[in-house]
């Protein structure tokens, strides 16, 4: 048996009891009696700034009334309408930075009503319910397929599926979920959400889910394009951008997105390896997600390390605040020069970093940090050809149209930010406009509908 | 999805959401965005007689009562009649019921207590297609001072004659509205109904003063240091209102007169309330007022969600379910006992229950010294007191004694049904049959 202190990286530095309380939900349900106080606190605003602030502009004023006045499966569906993985949303979303900040109450008082967590509560009650609350409509006769089975794919095939269509959804993993299931922290997803979210999502039907497929290893674009009516995808981004640093090639240096599809994997977390003394590099959520979970899971030391100030860090402040209370040192302004060991890491060698206003530049002085274990989380990468390209990501136009007639794409490997509930919005409104081509009929409203068509 | 088509007294709507007679159905931009919003039907801002129309105050016309959390719970106000000329309001009558067909369109009417304003006006309303007429009968301030509003509904044997003259002269359903300001709500309802009433609507708002200024020592909203009474609403009232309504539902003499709910309704739940004591559909104001007019799909998808998960195919089987379950106190089930009981894992142990009880109840809760508070069974009376003022939902609950148990506080077994018309203490007991 190891603990904290064992030298080098190592398994089952916590007990099985320990390691089962640091990986508890992160934010239990609320129950009955305690939505219904949290909902009593929305104020029911007009052109309600949560909702502009939501991508897939949920009616949150709407939904909260209905826990206030007892029917939380009524409020599910109104989420579920808008956005068919509410219930992962409810869980990953950085609230702070979009409903909850969006909040007046945030505004006026500082304490936003819990949207994410009613959000929850509601999509609860309809997946704790026999059945799929959503109904088909009659068959179309078209097949589309959708690679990808992450947030956006997920969203497209069921938007698809209940307008009519038939979906063939690949994933190149044996699983599908994509992020949900490989790259969220464990606590944000507990149960095994992520894969019932799925099992529940395609009970609707019409959805042929074909795992194991990755774009041009087992299907092409080209012979998707002959096979179906249309195609969406939705691939992420499959690389993870590597540190240029001498020693990077060292044992114990590692991609933080492996650790964490690692992690989320592991049927023991207690026989999942980690290092005693662990660098994170990057500011991302990644980084905050690998950071924490490593400390969870009894490294003795955890930093993260992140070239720029804290006020660049795409972690929101949340996340930065929820690292530093489980011990988590967060060094700003540093980047990494090089890993020194003899073999495996054992140091990381880090120089301060200043921006004058002509860009990043080291300043010569330099830290260095016990760490036989380094996780890169500095971005990830588009690995897939075929498709004109925005910068880095594949180029779209509108409700996702990609260069191609007849393929259309969205989630993070098109541009925008890399969120679920933006993934979740594009696949959606992917499908609507792939049913409008299809169809010959114009793409439906997805938008909140705020009523001011009297107004027009 | 269930139906929430009413048809109200012949006047169809696609739900039983109305907004009443109010600041919200003033004029047509309003009641435009109203309909957009999907409110099935309005009963336009009561008319008056043509010619100069009435003034409004230029100071504040509402008063309110909030919860802590700045919740609204009871607004009053002293806002007259519709402060528009007659002939822009039937224009707008008009113009906006030809373009919503299918959404009810009423129009409120306030002249004086005289034939010939009746006969008058009723016939320009005729022209504007609206589906029927509400006589406003019930607002309690400024109106009634010149002898309309409640000064008509406090006297039934003005209402019933009102409403003949009305159904002499108008050939479309005729809604009287109630004032609650008044002993009996069954006087005023049964004089409506021997005048021809087609419905009653109620209730209208009640005599009120929300606050007093402390400083300035003026009853609230204040016009240059002082105030007035003003009709009091919201969801403070609804009780009163759903009384009233079960009165008029469950009276013999006007059982089955079709009525239009009214008093705080603010969600689907007090809807269903409403209709279930005999409303056939319900108007709302205060809720539209506070929220918006949004609030309506609210009330439509809760309606019908617990329609659906009821089995209640259309909004007429809802209507009146619960009238038979209205009784008077003499018919109670006296040998229905109960006794509190308290959840030992749901206890917070505040105390509240032990106050209740020992301070101003029957002395039937025992605390020991570590604060576990138990029901005295040979005390408890099952008076619900120490439910009402615990703050935890379902920690303390009403367990009924099965019959042949043996109540510890009066000795007696519990039996069958048996009321006070038959009680050995009743000097007026009827031998039991």
């Amino acid at each position: 048996m190891s603990n904290p202190l064992t030298p080098g990286i190592a398994a089952g530095r916590l007990s099985a009891d320990e390691i089962a309380e640091n990986f508890a939900d992160l934010h239990a349900p609320l129950d009955m009696h305690e939505a219904r106080v949290a909902a009593d606190r929305c104020y029911f605003c007009y052109d309600a700034p949560c909702v502009t602030a939501c991508p897939t502009e949920i009616d949150i004023p709407l939904f909260i009334r209905q826990i206030a006045n007892g029917q939380p499966e009524s409020a599910g569906r109104t989420i579920l309408n808008q956005n068919i993985l509410g219930g992962m949303c409810a869980r990953v979303c950085p609230t702070e930075d979009l409903c909850e900040g969006a909040c007046v109450r945030e505004a006026a008082e500082g304490k936003p009503v819990q949207i994410g967590r009613l959000q929850r509560h509601a999509t609860d009650s309809v997946m704790a319910r026999q059945g799929h609350p959503f109904d088909r409509a009659p068959a179309t006769g078209k097949r589309v397929a959708v690679v990808g089975a992450g947030p956006a794919g997920l969203a497209c095939a069921h938007r698809l599926a209940m307008r009519g269509h038939d979906v063939v959804l690949y994933d190149a993993k044996d699983k599908p979920g994509g992020l949900n299931e490989f790259g969220i922290a464990a606590y944000k997803s507990t149960d095994d959400f992520a894969a019932r979210e799925v099992g529940w999502l395609c009970q609707i039907g019409g959805i042929e889910l074909k795992p194991g497929h990755a774009l041009g290893r087992d299907i092409t674009l080209d012979g998707l394009k002959a096979e179906f009516d249309a195609v969406f995808v939705g691939v992420g981004l499959g690389g993870v951008n590597d540190l240029d640093a001498p020693g990077a090639e060292r044992d114990g240096v590692q991609d933080a997105v492996g650790f964490i599809a690692a992690l989320r994997q592991a049927d023991d977390l207690a026989k999942l390896p980690v290092g005693r003394n662990v660098v994170v590099i990057g500011g991302g959520m990644t980084a905050v997600d690998a950071a924490v979970q490593s400390k969870l899971l009894g490294a003795e030391n955890v930093t993260i390390a992140y070239r720029r100030g804290k006020d660049r860090m795409g972690a929101s402040e949340f996340e930065q605040d929820l690292a530093t209370s489980k011990g988590v040192r967060i060094i700003c302004n540093a980047q990494p020069v090089a890993i020194h060991g003899n073999g495996a890491a054992a140091e990381i060698e880090l120089e301060y970093t200043a921006d004058d206003g002509s860009g990043l530049k080291g300043t010569g002085e330099t830290l260095r940090l016990p760490a036989d274990q380094v996780f890169k989380a500095i971005g990830q990468t588009l690995t897939f050809e075929g498709l004109a390209l925005d910068g880095r990501k594949i180029a779209v136009t509108g409700a996702g149209r990609t260069s191609v007639e007849g393929v259309w794409a969205g989630g993070d490997c098109t541009p925008g930010d890399d969120l679920t509930v933006v993934a979740v919005a594009e696949g959606r409104d992917a499908a609507e406009d792939i049913h409008a081509t299809l169809m010959g009929v114009a793409a439906p409203e997805t938008g909140a509908v705020i009523g001011e068509a009297a107004r027009a | 999805m269930a139906d929430l088509t009413t048809d109200f007294v012949g006047i169809k709507s696609p739900n039983p959401f109305w907004l009443a007679s109010a600041p919200p159905t003033d004029k047509e931009y309003n009641v435009r965005r109203a309909f957009e919003a999907g409110w099935g039907g309005v009963v336009w801002k009561t008319l008056g007689a043509e010619g100069p129309p009435v003034v409004n105050v230029n100071g504040p016309r509402y008063g309110a009562i909030w919860g802590a959390d700045r919740r609204l719970l009871g607004l009053n106000n002293i806002e007259l009649i519709t402060d528009r000329p007659l002939e822009v309001n039937l224009e707008e009558m008009a113009r906006v019921k030809s373009d919503y067909p299918d959404r009810a369109l009423i129009a409120s009417i306030m002249v004086p207590c005289e034939e010939s304003a009746w006969k008058a006006i009723l016939p320009r309303v005729m022209e504007t297609g609206a589906d029927g007429i509400e006589l406003n009968f019930g607002c309690p301030h400024g109106m009634a001072e010149r002898g309309m509003g409640s000064a008509v509904g406090q006297v039934p044997e003005y209402i019933e004659m009102v409403t003949r003259w009305c159904k002499q002269y108008y050939d479309r359903p005729v809604i009287v509205k109630l004032t609650p300001n008044i002993t009996d709500i069954r006087k005023p309802a049964q004089a409506a109904k021997n005048g021809g009433a087609d419905a009653v609507s109620l209730i209208n708002t009640i005599n009120s003063i929300t606050s007093v200024n402390l400083d300035t020592m003026s009853p609230e909203p204040s016009i240059d240091g002082k105030g007035s009474h003003g009709g009091y609403c919201g969801p403070a009232v609804k009780p009163i209102a759903m009384n009233m309504v079960a009165e008029i539902a469950r009276d013999p003499e006007t059982h089955g007169l079709p009525i239009s709910g009214i008093g705080g309704i603010t969600t689907w739940r007090d809807a269903a309330e409403f209709m279930s004591l005999g409303a056939g559909n319900v108007q709302v104001c205060t809720a539209a007022m506070t929220y918006g007019f949004r609030i309506v799909e609210e009330m439509k998808a809760g309606l019908s969600a617990w329609m659906d998960e009821k089995g209640y195919a259309s909004v007429a089987e809802v209507v009146g379910r619960a009238v038979p379950k209205v009784t008077d106190w003499q018919y109670l089930n006296l040998n229905y006992v109960t006794k509190a009981r308290i959840s030992q894992d749901d206890c917070i142990k505040c105390g509240r229950c032990f106050a209740a009880c020992e301070d101003t109840s029957h002395q039937a809760i025992a605390m020991s010294p570590d604060r576990t508070f138990t029901v005295i069974d040979e005390e408890c009376v099952a008076c619900n007191l120490c439910v009402d003022v615990c703050p935890v939902e379902n920690c303390i609950t009403m367990e009924e004694l099965p019959k042949g148990a043996v109540d510890p506080r009066t000795g007696k077994t519990v039996g069958d049904y048996a009321n006070w018309t038959t009680h050995p203490n009743n000097p007026a007991a009827q031998a039991a049959e």
